[in-house]
């Protein structure tokens, strides 16, 4: 059930490990919202994500089009295999425009919104 | 992932449908050309699949599936109906209660129903391979780990299926997932577009992120008919809007789509592109007009799009009317929850508290002399009525779901007896508590069995008699004086009197001087260890049996007797009170104590003195012309305090067609009669049925009618027994 790492957490990034679903959208959702007002440029790194379900790809959305409301940039990184799976079957894939790559974090840099 | 609560109602729901289906395939048995009959067991099999699917239980997946490839080709009118393949789908119906059974207890399955559901699908199998053409098609579909494959396509072809879901909010919170759904339609095809609608979704601040805001439109390629599709969804319908075209549907059914889209956000235009009524060509022509008529900007596109003729004007309308019509679908769907029983009790155990402490506070108010509180009071009391009956009304039930389970016990019974049997059900619609219902069905199976193996006689027999080769055995019920009454009646061969009553004399159950009723003759088979059956079967005429249904129906507070004519049939009448927990009494005094008598019984009160006179023997009056037996309850009970009162009433009670007059001090009014258990201290008293505790906190002793009245009688007869003896 843990979410967000605390020790990796740094201005401009959130690393969101564990459930990315219904149990954890509450509390994900004040984090995104709190990274989003004091970053200009958010990484959202989801490499530690291992279950996502509907509620977290909506969570998504609302961060991304928040983000894009407010004149912003959140990056989504790290994708793993059921994210790819989720975005694919929701073709949703365009709307993030995120690099669909299965590396963990690699390097920020390059990579386009 | 998925929490028990839920796994708790994919079990009451697979109940529900395993209900439905055993009363159809009974159905299709007797009448074997019934298509929608057919119809609604394949879906009942298909509904259990797809939650089974969802819940990832393999078993009930696999056994469901080879069911439905068997349901599938007789829906086809490949394989014929037999009633082998009834007799084999009843079969494969008991696998499936006892697989869920399983479910619902998270028990592991033993060997040997694994190995029994084996063999069934092996049975079924044979059905299918007849052809053998699609064999393919039976390997059992891995519903909840498919893998989608995704096409994109440029046209909405209208070559298939077009499916809008617009999910409702509480989706997530009820522990579904949309994305599974979408797994599991590619179970059954492929999805060649899939648009997830994001539309809903409010800006950041208002957004709730346990409330699900999501649709999709899916243009989606398969052979499946619309039923299967559409019962893909049954888990989540009642949350969840859906609507499925199929291939080439014609413009009218694209408008009735238009009109029950919820989307309000999104422009009219891409939802006619989205329901392939519009190509995205056509859209993109009409915002370029749109764009070439600045001076005039805030056009509403539907008024475009018609003025261009791409849409008939009926369709814009419709997608004009949606709004309006959302409110009103809101308004109609769940109309039913479900409770849990349990709280159902609490709620009547605390009505019944405030019943009491209503009483104690009018009893003080009216002390108290102030008629202020008397009169709110009285109100009260009045709402706290209306609060007892309606929380009453939500325990009803309806007897007919007891009723229908026969028809399943009427068919294997005449099988195993070689009988032809019919059950007419009639009064299903009767309510009543359910937790009556739920002790009346024990002894209500053993009157059926009873009366299918010594009523009914056997074909020939009937036959000689003049009589129909197929038995009829009828269940009725309606309501009577504040109780429910049950019949259970058979066309059969009726009692026999004589063998009866010479059973009984040699048992020494009655003496052979004793001048018996026929009534009380019959009533004699309910005594303990009495039976009249020559053989012995396995399924009745050992002897034990009619005294154990008497005893459970007397223990609801109940009564049962019974009527025949040889040769005719007999009837057994079973009396059970409406409810068990809270009752309208009459409050009568007897010396210095309190007694309730059931109001529903009271038929009227009458002065002693005026009706009795002096004549007589103190056990009968004249009641206008007619014959009623009375007893001094002060007798009865033998009350010695109190000193005796000038004018002594009569209280006349009436059950089950006989009426009686109970003598008694003084008449107190109604009482609100919350009916508190006896211990086991007092079980061997039949006259009282249990207590209540009065406004005063005194208790009160609630008179059971019933049986006070058989122990008058059971008295009297003994009293006359010993001076018929004396005078011998």
């Amino acid at each position: 059930m843990t979410n967000i790492d605390p020790n990796n957490q740094q201005d401009g990034r959130i690393v969101i490990n564990g459930e990315l679903s219904i149990y954890t959208a509450l509390e994900l959702k004040e984090k995104l919202l709190a990274g989003l007002s004091t970053a200009e440029e958010l990484e959202l790194d989801v490499s530690g994500v291992g279950e996502v379900d509907a509620a977290g790809l909506q969570l998504l959305v609302m961060a991304k089009q928040q983000a894009n409301a407010s004149g912003k940039v959140l990056r989504i990184t790290g994708h793993t295999p059921v994210i790819i799976e989720l975005l694919d079957l929701s073709g949703l894939a365009g709307f993030f425009g995120d690099p669909l790559l299965m590396v963990n974090n690699s390097n920020p840099e390059g990579q386009s919104i | 992932m998925i929490p028990d609560e839920y796994l708790q109602t994919f079990v009451v729901e697979c109940r529900e449908l395993l209900e439905q289906m055993e009363d159809a395939l009974l159905i299709v048995e007797q009448a074997a050309d019934a298509p929608e009959i057919i119809n609604a067991i394949f879906r009942a099999a298909h509904t259990i699949k797809g939650s089974a699917g969802m819940f990832g239980l393999d078993s009930v997946v696999t056994f469901t599936h080879a069911v439905e490839s068997v349901l599938d080709r007789v829906r086809s009118g490949e394989v014929a109906m037999t009633s082998v393949l009834v007799g084999l789908f009843i079969k494969a119906h008991d696998h499936l209660k006892v697989l869920i059974d399983h479910v619902a207890e998270g028990s592991q399955l033993p060997s040997e129903i694994d190995s029994q559901g084996q063999r069934l699908i092996g049975e079924l199998g044979a059905y299918l391979n007849k052809t053998g053409a699609d064999q393919a098609e039976s390997a059992i579909p891995a519903v909840h780990r498919a893998k989608v494959e995704r096409e994109h396509s440029d046209a909405v072809g209208s070559d298939h299926w077009h499916i809008s879901l617009r999910f409702g909010p509480d989706v997530f919170r009820n522990g579904m997932d949309p994305f599974s759904f979408v797994r599991c339609l590619s179970s059954l095809g492929r999805i060649v577009h899939l648009e997830t609608l994001i539309d809903a979704i409010p800006a950041a601040e208002d957004m709730d992120p346990e409330t699900c805001y999501l649709g999709f439109e899916i243009s989606f390629s398969s052979n499946a008919d619309k039923v299967a599709i559409d019962s893909i969804f049954n888990f989540v319908r009642s949350d969840c809007l859906i609507r499925i075209l199929p291939p080439r549907s014609n413009a009218d059914e694209y408008r009735r789509l238009i009109q029950e889209l919820p989307e309000q956000e999104m422009r009219l235009g891409e939802i006619l592109v989205k329901c392939g009524t519009l190509t995205p060509e056509e859209l993109a022509g009409i915002l370029r007009f749109q764009a070439e008529q600045h001076d005039r900007p805030q056009r509403p596109i539907g008024e475009v799009l018609v003025e261009q003729q791409l849409v008939r004007s009926p369709v814009i309308e419709a997608a004009l009317e949606k709004q309006k019509q959302i409110k009103d679908n809101k308004k109609n769907e769940a109309n039913l929850i479900r409770v849990d029983a349990d709280k159902l009790d609490e709620l009547i155990n605390l009505v019944g508290e405030l019943i009491i402490a209503g009483a104690g506070t009018n009893l003080i108010a009216r002390r108290a002399k102030m008629a202020d509180l008397i009169e709110s009071t009285a109100t009260l009391s009045r709402l706290v009525e209306e609060v007892r009956d309606s929380a009453l009304a939500l325990r009803m039930v309806q007897i007919g779901g007891t009723f229908n389970r026969f028809q399943r016990v009427v068919r294997d019974v005449s099988k195993e007896l070689g009988k032809d049997i019919n059950l007419v059900i009639s009064g299903a619609e009767t309510e009543l508590d359910k937790t009556v219902v739920e002790k009346i069905g024990d002894p209500l199976t053993h009157l059926v069995r009873n009366a299918m193996d010594h009523g009914i006689e056997a074909a020939e027999l009937r036959l000689a008699r003049g009589k129909p080769a197929q038995g009829t055995l009828k269940l009725n019920a309606y309501h009577d004086a504040g109780s429910i009454v049950i019949e259970v009646s058979d066309d059969g061969g009726g009692l026999n009197k004589d063998k009866i009553l010479a059973k009984a004399i040699e048992r020494g159950l009655v003496t052979e001087a004793a001048n018996l009723t026929d009534q009380e003759i019959y009533n004699l088979i309910f005594e303990a260890g009495f039976s009249t059956a020559e053989a012995v079967s396995n399924l009745s005429g050992r002897g034990v049996g009619m005294d154990v249904v008497r005893r459970n129906i007397h223990a609801l507070r109940g009564s049962v007797d019974l009527d025949s004519a040889e040769g005719l049939g007999s009837t057994i009448r079973i009396r059970l009170p409406l409810t068990l927990a809270i009752i309208n009494g009459f409050m009568v005094g007897v010396g210095n104590a309190t007694y309730i008598i059931p109001l529903d019984m009271v038929v009227e009160c009458i002065e002693l003195k005026a009706w009795a006179g002096d004549e007589g023997d103190g056990h009968y009056l004249n009641l206008r012309g007619e014959v009623l037996p009375y007893q001094r309850m002060r007798d009865h009970f033998e009350v010695e305090d109190g000193a005796k009162v000038q004018r002594e009433n009569v209280v006349v009670v009436r059950y089950g067609g006989r009426k009686a007059g109970l003598v008694v001090d003084r008449l107190m009014g109604e009482f609100q009669t919350v009916i508190k258990p006896l211990g086991k201290l007092f079980k061997g008293e039949k006259s009282i049925g249990g207590f209540t505790i009065l406004g005063t906190g005194e208790v009160a002793l609630i008179v059971d009618v019933p049986g006070l009245m058989g122990q008058i009688e059971h008295e009297r007869a003994l009293g006359e027994v010993a001076v018929a003896s004396v005078s011998r």
